[in-house]
């Protein structure tokens, strides 16, 4: 421990993810995916939104197909002669934006009912926790799809109901930290320096709560990204309007049983290599941020 | 004990309560089920009459009540699609659910907990590191495109295996079941497998983490100095101690198994609850939609139950927190 002391808690971290392999890999490709989505209007081959731009003549097009106009389809085409590696680069676009804007919201919401519960405590504590009890006891999924059948569909629809299955875990998690820290010594003086309420949780605590709150935001990503596409695929997430990856799946399966195979493969190969990148910087950053495992 | 399954059954009944006023102001009172129902020529009187006779003129806390009333005597709607009671059509669907639910369970333990316990014993060993690999991946992929690549692999390309429906059905017990003949069969591996993968990933990574811990114990120690056979340490002692936290699991999980059936059903166009609920939120059928939903919530309260007092009766421990809580 003796030279850590004078490292900052950042550069800790990063040098304990760097020290595996596996944790780096899923690391570099995660930036790769992040690069892609951002920049998928300048990589992209062409826009598959744009219709002037697509041919009906170049539809289902096996992968490593040139069209008459000298267009390369990389990864064949779908049934409105879309490039599928643009339409890839456009979804995970989606996808990411969507299981992030997701996480975000529901870790907002999680934090400031976690904190409140474990700050006041009593009724208040028992309600919300209550609460967080009963929906954590149904799977996502099925919360997911009886919200999305009253809501309808549109892309502020499913963040809403993603937002509602995730903001309990951090409820949970958030409140469970805050419990061991509300108690500790630098709390007590906070209070008797009669900082304002808001103040100690948001200056004091919220900053203690962080390293499992970082890790769990994380692997939801994943879980956001992927219910996301799960509930596109049912035909009741995302519009038409803007295909994510799990719609340009649905969209394959259709035809699928023609051995048009291509369709659905590649988005969902994008989609996997998203989630298990994701996983995998999730994993190694919940052992380097466990204190338990700290040497 | 007594004390503990009454507080409980109240508790469940409670949350009963709850989610079915959820469900029904949710489902009901957004948006106008008088608008699908009825003819778009239809005049006003027309309109109003059948308002009436639907009792949809009542404030909405009359509706709710005549709704739960209902709901008591078994009653909750008619399908608007399908002109039978939507109860009656959910337990006709349901065979067909559980008992793909029920062979992906059994396919999960059966895969699952000897390769964790594989993983478990030789954690550094090739294999090993191969069935946590797998594991990942199981994690990783979404249900439904392992659902479409199956298809893909063993329907489209090789031909071996049927993408859809339920084939042959044998009656046991008054109730069809396609597990008990040839047809059947071949129709429930694909669907069964798909629904398995996520849950025997889950199972893998438990028995291997129990199984690691439980070989570091003195009792071990303590059977391996007595010269016991590494068969019967691992088959009895470690067994019995890791089994507690993974059947809890396979309790809690066969809930979620029937939710994510939803999507496996849709797949490989399997006649279960989960693809009439699909198929009822197409054509925005509600009694169904709520007749769903209030019977999984049913169902979810119950197995919920019954994990809870087996793992009191399994663990002692836990009685004894259950009694003073």
């Amino acid at each position: 421990m003796n030279g850590a002391l004078v490292e900052s808690p950042f550069a800790r971290v990063a040098a304990d993810f760097a020290q595996s392999r596996l944790a780096l890999v899923g690391l570099a490709t995660l930036i790769l995916v992040l690069i892609v989505a951002i920049g998928a209007p300048y990589i992209s081959p062409q826009n598959p939104y744009d219709l002037a731009q697509l041919d009906i003549m170049d539809s289902k097009l096996a992968p490593g197909t040139q069209a008459g106009d000298g267009m390369m389809f990389w990864l064949g085409s779908d049934d409105q002669g879309r490039d599928m590696l643009s339409a890839i680069f456009y979804g995970l676009r989606i996808s990411l934006g969507i299981g992030t804007l997701a996480t975000v919201c529901a870790l907002a919401i999680g934090l400031v009912v976690g904190l409140t519960a474990a700050w006041f405590g009593g009724w208040v504590e028992a309600v919300i926790m209550r609460i967080v009890d009963l929906q954590l006891s149904f799977p996502s999924i099925l919360i997911a799809l009886v919200l999305l059948a009253v809501l309808g569909q549109g892309v502020d629809k499913i963040v809403i109901a993603l937002v509602t299955v995730q903001w309990a875990y951090y409820a949970r998690t958030v409140r469970g930290a805050a419990l061991v820290e509300r108690h500790k010594e630098y709390v007590e003086a906070a209070t008797c320096l009669a900082l304002s309420t808001p103040r100690i949780l948001f200056r004091h605590l919220l900053p203690n709560v962080m390293p499992p709150l970082i890790v769990i935001a994380t692997v939801q990503v994943a879980h956001a990204i992927a219910l996301e596409a799960t509930l596109s695929f049912l035909g009741l997430g995302m519009p038409i309007t803007s295909p994510s990856l799990g719609l340009l799946i649905a969209n394959g399966f259709t035809h699928l049983m023609s051995g048009k195979y291509w369709i659905s493969l590649y988005p969902g190969i994008a989609l996997l290599i998203t989630i298990v990148s994701i996983n995998l910087v999730g994993d190694e950053l919940r052992d380097v941020l466990n204190p338990r495992l700290q040497k | 004990m007594l004390v503990f399954i009454i507080r409980r059954v109240l508790q469940s009944a409670l949350a009963l309560l709850v989610m079915s006023a959820l469900i029904f102001v949710g489902v009901f009172a957004i948006g106008n089920p008088i608008d699908i129902l009825i003819n778009p020529q239809a005049d006003q009187a027309e309109i109003a009459r059948a308002t009436a006779a639907l009792g949809l003129d009542q404030p909405l806390w009359v509706q709710y009540w005549e709704f739960l009333r209902n709901a008591f005597t078994g009653d909750l709607g008619r399908s608007f699609s399908h002109n039978i009671p939507a109860v009656q059509l959910i337990f006709e669907r349901m065979p067909a659910t559980v008992e793909l639910a029920l062979c992906a369970m059994v396919i999960a333990i059966l895969l699952g907990i000897p390769l964790g316990l594989v993983a478990g014993l030789k954690p550094d060993a090739w294999y090993s590191k191969t069935i946590m690999a797998g594991s990942i991946l199981g994690f990783s992929l979404p249900t439904f495109w392992v659902g479409l690549m199956l298809i893909m692999i063993f329907s489209v390309f090789l031909g071996w295996l049927p993408s859809t429906g339920r084939g042959h059905t044998t009656l046991l017990l008054g109730v069809p079941v396609s597990f008990l003949n040839w047809d059947g069969l071949v129709h429930l591996m694909m669907p069964a497998l798909n629904l398995a993968l996520f849950k025997l990933s889950l199972l893998i990574r438990l028995t291997r983490a129990g199984t690691r811990e439980a070989m570091l114990q003195d009792y071990v120690k303590f059977a391996r100095a007595k010269g016991l056979p590494l068969r019967r340490i691992v088959g009895v002692h470690v067994l019995k101690n890791i089994l507690i936290p993974i059947v809890t699991v396979i309790g809690l999980e066969f809930g979620s198994l029937i939710a994510f059936a939803i999507v496996t059903e849709t797949i490989f166009a399997w006649p279960g609850m989960g693809k009439l609920l699909i198929d009822s939120i197409n054509v925005l059928d509600r009694p169904v939609i709520v007749a769903y939903v209030l019977i999984i919530v049913c169902m979810f309260v119950i197995i919920n139950l019954i994990v809870d007092l087996l793992y009191s009766l399994l663990d002692p421990r836990v009685r004894l927190a259950g009694a003073r809580a």
